[in-house]
Formats: structure tokens, sequence, C-alpha cells
């Protein structure tokens, strides 16, 4: 067996070969350990293995584009949000249209960004929504009369939205990312959330300024929880004051589906980096921010800056029972 | 330099350079010559003094904990001396920011454990007299951390791990975004976000000269591509 022919024949299916079975940084460390431990006689059985670890991530690429795909359902109902908006005459305010069109113009481009991404990586970009954007959807009552029925007059109830989508979308993305380990397309998704949580800040210091509400660009919650008594409803964590999105706030079900689980804290979570044995089980360990050192005092930290320091992620399923069908019909 | 055959397998010569293609499939019984005996140069022995964040994905958190250190001590410096005119909201969002940051410290320190790399902040470069200058910085620091966060992901194996950093992230965007606002900027402008809307990401390797400007005792991430 020739392994250096093998090697050229694969790479001319696959051009990125080299980089797969060793980056080239690591294959420089590689040369002496990997080869004294490895005889040559056992070269096939070693060469099989390093191939099929190659290959592993590929695998990985449905799931990967389950992620990118759900990305784009959240950007497509944004996007249509801030168009429908923007193309609202008398809904925002000149002095205010900047600000709103920034946003617009990011949502645009996620858009378009996630649709050529997802085709590049051989799958197919999910079709627009359909959207009530008073929340009515079809379980609510007749659509359009949801519980932000003058989204779209009333630019202080649009902001109220407008500020659900950005946090919960950040939540949504954050999610996703352990999905996303490894892949090609984590940086991209990494990037995006961190634009949406710019959004996310901008939205929140715009209501406090125009004075419709005392929020920071942080998510400061009023109450803490315990790990084992996890604030699903998010009603110790919803700092918006706008009563009806407790949910967008709150904590359910575990974001990875194998162990350790992590939870899916709510955001007024003040254990960080907990795990869990199981979906359901409690999670335990981590570090107790409120224990941690801070200006004030070198063995705590308040609940307002332990809250409003960690964003919490949100698991797909949990995203889609608050979006669907209440925005998305 | 004559270029010798290192490995006969079955008539396949192998030139050095060509050596490196095949080196990760494990190749056994291949040596790397040394530097030809003929070159000789007089070379300072520099001692390199930087400390290293190390391996694994303790090292990407290792990084990222000498950045919260450096914000961290840079906003408790704002706050100590603020600067000249500074408003009562100004303030309390800057005091925000800076237990944001402490806190994110130290909750790196405690994950770390024994493997955290404490660090001597330098910010002699930074004049904190004044709103300009102070929030220019603290712009320079947030956009930074943004970009590093978003840029650090793909040496992260574990997904808790991967959940940690995203757990700060976004927080420190919020940050940039705010300090944006207060400078009168665009909160995502042209100079962090690009025309896919996506915000600018930047490997460590590609960061580290800077934040190195920030630390007395220098850092190295040899693993952190």
């Amino acid at each position: 067996m020739n392994i250096y022919n093998i090697i050229e024949e694969i790479e001319k299916v696959d051009p990125d070969f080299q980089d797969r079975i060793s980056p080239r940084r690591a294959a420089i460390k590689n040369i002496t350990s990997f080869g004294s431990k490895v005889a040559v006689a056992a070269l096939p059985f070693a060469l099989g293995t390093m191939i099929k670890k190659a290959y592993a991530q590929t695998a990985a690429s449905a799931a990967v584009l389950a992620s990118l795909n759900f990305a784009l359902t959240l950007e497509y109902l944004e996007a249509s949000f801030y168009d429908t908006a923007v193309a609202t005459s008398g809904l925002i305010p000149s002095a205010n249209l900047a600000f709103i069109q920034s946003i617009q113009a990011d949502e645009d481009k996620h858009v378009t960004f996630l649709q050529s991404a997802i085709t590049a990586a051989g799958g197919t970009p999910v079709a627009k929504g359909t959207y009530d954007f008073t929340g009515g959807g079809k379980t609510t009552g007749p659509t359009g009369k949801g519980p932000f029925p003058d989204v779209l007059s009333n630019f202080q109830t649009f902001l109220s939205v407008a500020e659900t989508f950005e946090d919960t979308g950040v939540r949504a993305y954050k999610g996703q990312a352990p999905i996303l380990v490894g892949s090609t397309l984590l940086t991209a998704a990494l990037s995006i959330h961190a634009v949406e949580a710019r959004h996310a800040a901008a939205i929140r210091y715009l209501r406090t300024s125009l004075g419709y509400a005392t929020v920071k660009p942080w998510i400061v919650s009023p109450t803490a929880t315990t790990l084992a008594t996890l604030d699903k409803t998010g009603v110790d964590s919803n700092d918006t004051g706008i009563t009806q999105v407790n949910a967008n706030y709150g904590g359910s079900t575990s974001i990875t589906t194998a162990s350790p689980f992590i939870p899916a804290s709510p955001e007024n979570m003040t254990t960080q980096n907990a795990t869990a044995t199981s979906a359901t089980a409690v999670a335990t360990g981590g570090v107790n921010i409120l224990t941690l050192p801070s200006v004030e005092s070198t063995t705590s930290t308040t609940v307002a800056v332990a809250t409003a320091a960690f964003d919490e992620p949100l698991n797909m399923a949990d995203v889609v029972a608050i979006l669907v069908p209440a925005f998305i019909i | 330099m004559q270029t010798e055959p290192l490995l006969n397998n079955n008539n396949g010569n192998m030139a050095r350079r060509s050596f490196l293609r095949y080196a990760g499939a494990g190749v056994a019984g291949v040596s790397l010559l040394g530097a030809a005996s003929s070159c000789h140069k007089n070379h300072d022995v520099v001692a390199n003094t930087a400390t290293d964040v190390g391996t694994g994905d303790f090292a990407a958190l290792n990084y990222l904990y000498v950045l919260e250190q450096i914000e961290a001590a840079f906003y408790k410096q704002v706050i100590a001396t603020p600067y000249s005119g500074i408003t009562a909201s100004e303030l309390s969002f800057l005091t925000d920011i800076r237990d944001h940051e402490v806190a994110h410290a130290a909750y790196y320190q405690a994950v770390l454990g024994v493997s955290a790399l404490n660090v001597t902040v330098d910010l002699s470069t930074i004049n904190f007299t004044t709103r300009a200058t102070v929030l220019a910085a603290a712009k320079s620091f947030e956009d930074l951390g943004v970009s590093a966060y978003s840029g650090v992901g793909l040496n992260i194996v574990l997904p808790q791990y991967m959940v940690l950093i995203t757990t700060i992230a976004s927080v420190e965007a919020r940050h940039a975004a705010l300090i944006d606002i207060l400078l009168g900027d665009d909160f995502v402008g042209s100079d962090q976000v690009d025309s896919n809307g996506l915000n600018i990401s930047a490997v460590p390797s590609a960061l580290l000269p800077t934040i190195n400007k920030y630390l007395k005792t220098k850092i190295s991430a040899t693993v952190l591509s």
C-alpha cells in the first residue's frame, strides 16, 4: 500500500483534505509524537480511522443547516418587521428614522447572507413567512388583534416589540452556538449574534431616552433565581416593563442534546456554567456570581450586576414556542 | 542545499518540503533535519518573557480573561478619576460597565482556577481627563472585545465553553453600542459591521499585538488560531 498515492487520490476529490487531516501548524507539532507511536505496519487501520475522523464534521452539517434555517426564520421576521415599519407612514418620527433604518439595513443583509450561506452549504433556505406583528397569531384571537394592536401606529408599542425581538434574537443565536462548534459557519453566527446585541442595546437606550421605559442597554433582572427553582415563566427576569413578554426572558429546557446538558437559564440566572446530567435534571456546579468579588465588596456581587453581566441562551424549541404562531403565523 | 529523499516507500521519494504535506498522516521514522552546519550567525539571545495562554479550551478562555482584565482595569480607573464634565447618566452607564467587566474577570478567574493567567495592565497611554479620550478608549476596548469574542470561537471544542463565551459576548456588544451612542456614532457603523451585516471578527493572533500594548506582562497564544 502506498499511502501517498491514497492521499493524492483523496485530494483529487477533496482539495481541503490536507488541512482536514493536519492543519499546517498542527502538522509541525504532530511530526514526532504521532510518528514515533505508530509503526508503519499499523498504518492502514490508522489511516482509515484518520480519514473517518477527517470527515466527521461534514456529517454534522444537517444540524448546522437546521440551525442556519432557524436563524433565517428569525431574520425574515425581523427584516419584515422593520421593512413594514419604515414603509408605514406616520409611525417612526423623522428624528428616529435613521436609527431604525440602521437596524433595518442589518436585518435585510442578514437575510441575504443566510440565504447564500445555506445554499453554499448545500441546503435549501426556508421561505419567508407570514407575520402578525401585533402578536395575535391564530390562537389568541383573530389575526391582527394580539397584545400589541397598535404596533404599527404607535411608536412606543413598536419599540416594545422591537426590543423583544432583538433580545430574543440574541438568546436564539446564543442557543445555537453550541451546535455550531467547529463549524465553518460558527464565526458568522457569532458575528450576527454580536450585531443583534448591538441592536438590542440601542433599542433599549432609545426607549429610555424617549421616556417610554426605564431600561438599561443590558438586561437587569429584578430578582435572582436558583438552579433548583428556575424562573421558567420569566416573571422575575423580565426588566422591560412589557408584561406580555415574560416568556422571552424566562428559561426552560436544556440546550444541548448530549451531556453535559446546559440549562437554558432564565435571564435572572446568577450561577454561570452549571451543567446537568440530563435535559430535565437540576444543573449543578458552575460559579455563583453573587459570591464573586466586586468593586464594592471583596465577597459579593449584586443581583443587578450578576444578571446584567451575562445574557442567557434559549433553545430553538422555546424560541419557536414564543414566536409561533403569535408572530409567525 | 541539496534536497535529499528522506523516506523511501514503495518507490515514493519525498523531497523535504513535501514531507510536511504528509506529516500529519503519521509517517513513522521521519525526523526533521536540523539547520545546515555551514551557516553561522551571531544572534543576540533575547529572552522570551511572554506568558502563554496555555492549551485546550482554557487557552481561549485565558485569552478572553486577559481582555476582561484590561477592560476591568480601564473602567475602574474611569470611575475612580472621572473625566471632567461627566454627567450623572454617563457615570451610571460607565459604572455599570465597570461592574460587568469586573464580574467577567472574576468569573473567568474562578472557571480557570490554577490555570488563570493573571496579568498586570498598562493604561499609561490613555488620557483619563477628557470625555473624548476616555470614550474613544472605551470604544476601542469594547469593539476589540466584540471582534475578539466573534473570532475566537473555532478554538473552542466543548459546547459548555461555547455557551460560556457567548453569555458574555453579547453583553460586550451591548457595551459597544452604548459607547457608540454616547459618542454620537452609529451603533452598527461600517467600521465595526461589514457589508453582510456581520460584526467584524478577528482571530487571537491578529489582536495580540494590540492587547499586549496594554499589558506589562505580555502574553502569547501559541495554540490559538
